[in-house]
This record gives C-alpha cells, sequence and structure tokens, in this order.
C-alpha cells in the first residue's frame, strides 16, 4: 500500500513526466522558460493549482453530475488560478510581470484538466493529493531544466547570475522563440535516447519492440 | 488607420500566435499531422477566436467592469468561451451539417485551446475597442491556421523520412517548428513596434 502512494507520486516526475512524456501543458513550457527562474516560477505557480483542484475535485466527485463535470473543473481550477494571480500580484510583482499573460492561461494548461479528470475524478483524496504534488514536481523540474539550459546558451547567466565571461558568447537565438522549440525538442529527443538506453538494459529485445509499436500507434 | 493595418500584418506574421507567441501549442503539435485535418482546426480556431474577442469584450466592458469585477475576468472568460463553444457547436450542427461534419470534431478542443483565452485577455491588456478586438481575434486565428497548416505540410513530408529513433514523433516535430519559427522572426523588423 505505501508503495503505491510512493508510486502515484514518481509517477509525474520520471515515468510519465508532463513535459517530455506526456507532452501536455507545452505553451507555458516554451513560453516562459528564457530565464531559469521563470521556470521555476511558472512550475511552482502550476503545482500549486494542480494540488488544490485535485484535492477540491476529489473531495467533490460525489456531488458534481457527470454531464457538467468539465465546467465544472474549469471553474475550481480557474478559482485556484485566480488566487495564485492575487497572491503573485501583491508579493512577487517582477515575477508577475515576466509570466504575464500565461499566469492566467494556467486555466486551460491540459495538464491540470487532464490530471483532474483522469486522476481526481475517480480516486480518494489523498493519492489525489500525491498525484497532484508528483505532476507539479515533474513540470517544475522540466520547466527549470529547459530555463537553466536556455538562459545559460542564450544570456551566458545561471539563474540571474552571469557565469564567467560566457556572456559575450551567447547566443541570444536560445532565448527567442525560435530556441524555445529547438531546446525542448533537443531533450525531448535525449530523454527518449536515455529512456530507451534503461529499457533496453532492463528488458530482452522482444519487449523493445512492443514499446516501439506503442510509440508508432501514438504517434 | 495605421493601427488596424499594424494589427492585421502583426497578428498574422510579426506576432504570429503559435511561432512566436507560443499560444496554442497544444493543438500546434496535436492536430497537424495531416494538412486537411490541420485546414479544418484553423477554421475552428478563426472562427470561435473572432466570436469570443466580440464577447470576451462586450461582457469585460459593460458587466465586469461596471461592477469592479475585473479580478474575476480569469473564471469569466474561460466560462464564456466554454459555452460559447458549446452552443456554436449545437448551432452549427442545426443549421449547416455539412460545416458541422468538417468543425464539428475539433471544436470540444478548442475550449481548451489557450490562444483562444489568450487572445480575450490580450485584447484587454492592449486596451482594443470593440472593432480593433474582432479584428485581432480574426486575424490571430489566420495566422495560427497558417502556421499549423505549414507545420503539417514539412510533417507530410517528415513522416516517410528515415528520422534517428529518439528524435521520431514530437522531437523532431518541435525542431521542424523551431526552423519555422526562425524564419518567422524574420518578419519582427517589419514594424520595429508592435
Amino acid at each position: 500500500m505505501r508503495n503505491d502512494r510512493l508510486n502515484t507520486l514518481t509517477n509525474g516526475i520520471v515515468k510519465s513526466n508532463p513535459t517530455f512524456r506526456l507532452v501536455l501543458g507545452t505553451c507555458p513550457t516554451l513560453a516562459v522558460t528564457t530565464q531559469a527562474i521563470n521556470g521555476l516560477a511558472m512550475g511552482a505557480a502550476v503545482t500549486f493549482v494542480l494540488l488544490c483542484s485535485n484535492i477540491m475535485i476529489s473531495l467533490l466527485k460525489k456531488l458534481i453530475l457527470d454531464r457538467v463535470r468539465i465546467p465544472a473543473f474549469v471553474v475550481i481550477i480557474a478559482t485556484f488560478v485566480t488566487v495564485v494571480q492575487m497572491v503573485m500580484k501583491k508579493f512577487l510583482p517582477s515575477l508577475y510581470d515576466a509570466l504575464g499573460v500565461f499566469l492566467p492561461l494556467i486555466v486551460v494548461n491540459c495538464i491540470i484538466l487532464a490530471r483532474a479528470e483522469a486522476f481526481a475524478s475517480c480516486n480518494p483524496v489523498l493519492d489525489s493529493a500525491l498525484d497532484g504534488l508528483g505532476m507539479g514536481f515533474g513540470f517544475t523540474l522540466s520547466l527549470t531544466f529547459i530555463g537553466i539550459v536556455r538562459e545559460l546558451l542564450g544570456a551566458g547567466s545561471f539563474f540571474g547570475m552571469p557565469i564567467g565571461s560566457l556572456g559575450n558568447v551567447s547566443m541570444t537565438v536560445f532565448i527567442l522563440p525560435a530556441g524555445g522549440f529547438l531546446v525542448y525538442g533537443t531533450l525531448m529527443a535525449l530523454v527518449n535516447f536515455l529512456s530507451g538506453l534503461a529499457e533496453n538494459r532492463k528488458y530482452s529485445a522482444s519487449s523493445h519492440n512492443e514499446k516501439k509499436d506503442e510509440k508508432e500507434a501514438k504517434v | 488607420m495605421n493601427l488596424y493595418f499594424v494589427i492585421i500584418i502583426g497578428s498574422v506574421f510579426v506576432n504570429n500566435f503559435v511561432l512566436s507567441q507560443f499560444l496554442g501549442i497544444c493543438p500546434f503539435l496535436g492536430v497537424s499531422k495531416k494538412t486537411n485535418t490541420a485546414l479544418g482546426m484553423g477554421f475552428a480556431v478563426i472562427f470561435v477566436m473572432s466570436i469570443a474577442s466580440v464577447f470576451t469584450y462586450l461582457v469585460n466592458q459593460y458587466v465586469l467592469v461596471k461592477l469592479g469585477l475585473e479580478y474575476m475576468k480569469t473564471i469569466a472568460f474561460i466560462l464564456i468561451i466554454a459555452a460559447l463553444v458549446q452552443s456554436v457547436e449545437i448551432v452549427i450542427k442545426k443549421f449547416s451539417p455539412s460545416l458541422y461534419s468538417a468543425l464539428g470534431v475539433y471544436l470540444p478542443l478548442i475550449t481548451t485551446n489557450c490562444a483562444v483565452l489568450g487572445v480575450a485577455l490580450l485584447n484587454i491588456e492592449k486596451a482594443y475597442n470593440l472593432l480593433q478586438s474582432f479584428l485581432n481575434g480574426v486575424f490571430a486565428g489566420v495566422g495560427f491556421t497558417l502556421a499549423i497548416v505549414l507545420l503539417a505540410g514539412v510533417r507530410e513530408r517528415i513522416v516517410s523520412k528515415n528520422v534517428p529513433e529518439p528524435f521520431r514523433g514530437f522531437p523532431i516535430t518541435l525542431i521542424a517548428a523551431a526552423l519555422l519559427s526562425m524564419a518567422f522572426s524574420a518578419f519582427s523588423g517589419m514594424f520595429g513596434i508592435v
């Protein structure tokens, strides 16, 4: 039982990482990761909303009629997003400006609705909370990582701190939109490559083929 | 007059929603396997975006601002968009079955397309008037359609190529999108502003 809970928590971080495996919530992933700190802040905001909405929806799942569940979920999510917006505007105005329109757009972040629909609406409260936390951490880690790579290559700094004279040889393209797509695509390929290596070591050739078929079906 | 021109060219090319503002990436990656379906999705987005721009403008101006409830913007807009998509679906189904069979499947997906909520929020942020909001909605949709159809064209060709295993699927699509975005960034010199 305890093992199950642990799996629920770690599932979102590695096995079905929302950014690199599920490819959900891609808009903020690309838009705010010009700096590592923005990625971290966006991740934290999403984690908070995901945790709260998963708990709330899990608590209310018996009361919400099946036919109106999507609008109900959206209202619950939008409420928590508004809370985040207000808190951030008051206490972290510079981050609020940096995230811009993508803060209210957390409402339509597909990860949150997907977890509400697929997990929270049919699981007990504690599991839903753990799932929300795990998915949120996975999202935060990925965003921060992409942010670190783009900031390092594009501006020659790490969390806003310049690293030596790296700023002089930085490539601005990495903090432009094109660099966002490029870094995301390359990192995703790297993740696929590494997980392919890990699978190969774990299973025999037959199960590898099975995975390949699965992937082709998905594509 | 000049401002209208800037909005039209700006939202299609310079500030292309997908390629330079990162709005609507999910359908951009998800529904871009074939040019036909990409075109269908594009038209559905133009349709919903233009109506949503008008409705959200009116609701914001005459309800939220009047009552001092601007902080309810996010909640109000997402409800308007969800309701709008649902009613558009019902109306089209009733009056134009052929249009429904072309756009029907894409309509429910649009509720969670952040480009639609994005355009509504940006209209308010930039203090556009009703006509400007409407134009911004229409041409942001046109820009979305342009980007998704171009990407679909590229992807149709990639399918038959021998792409290295780890790059198959999403990674190579993202890299194609990066190249498209680089091409579009050349437009950014057009006005210097926008």
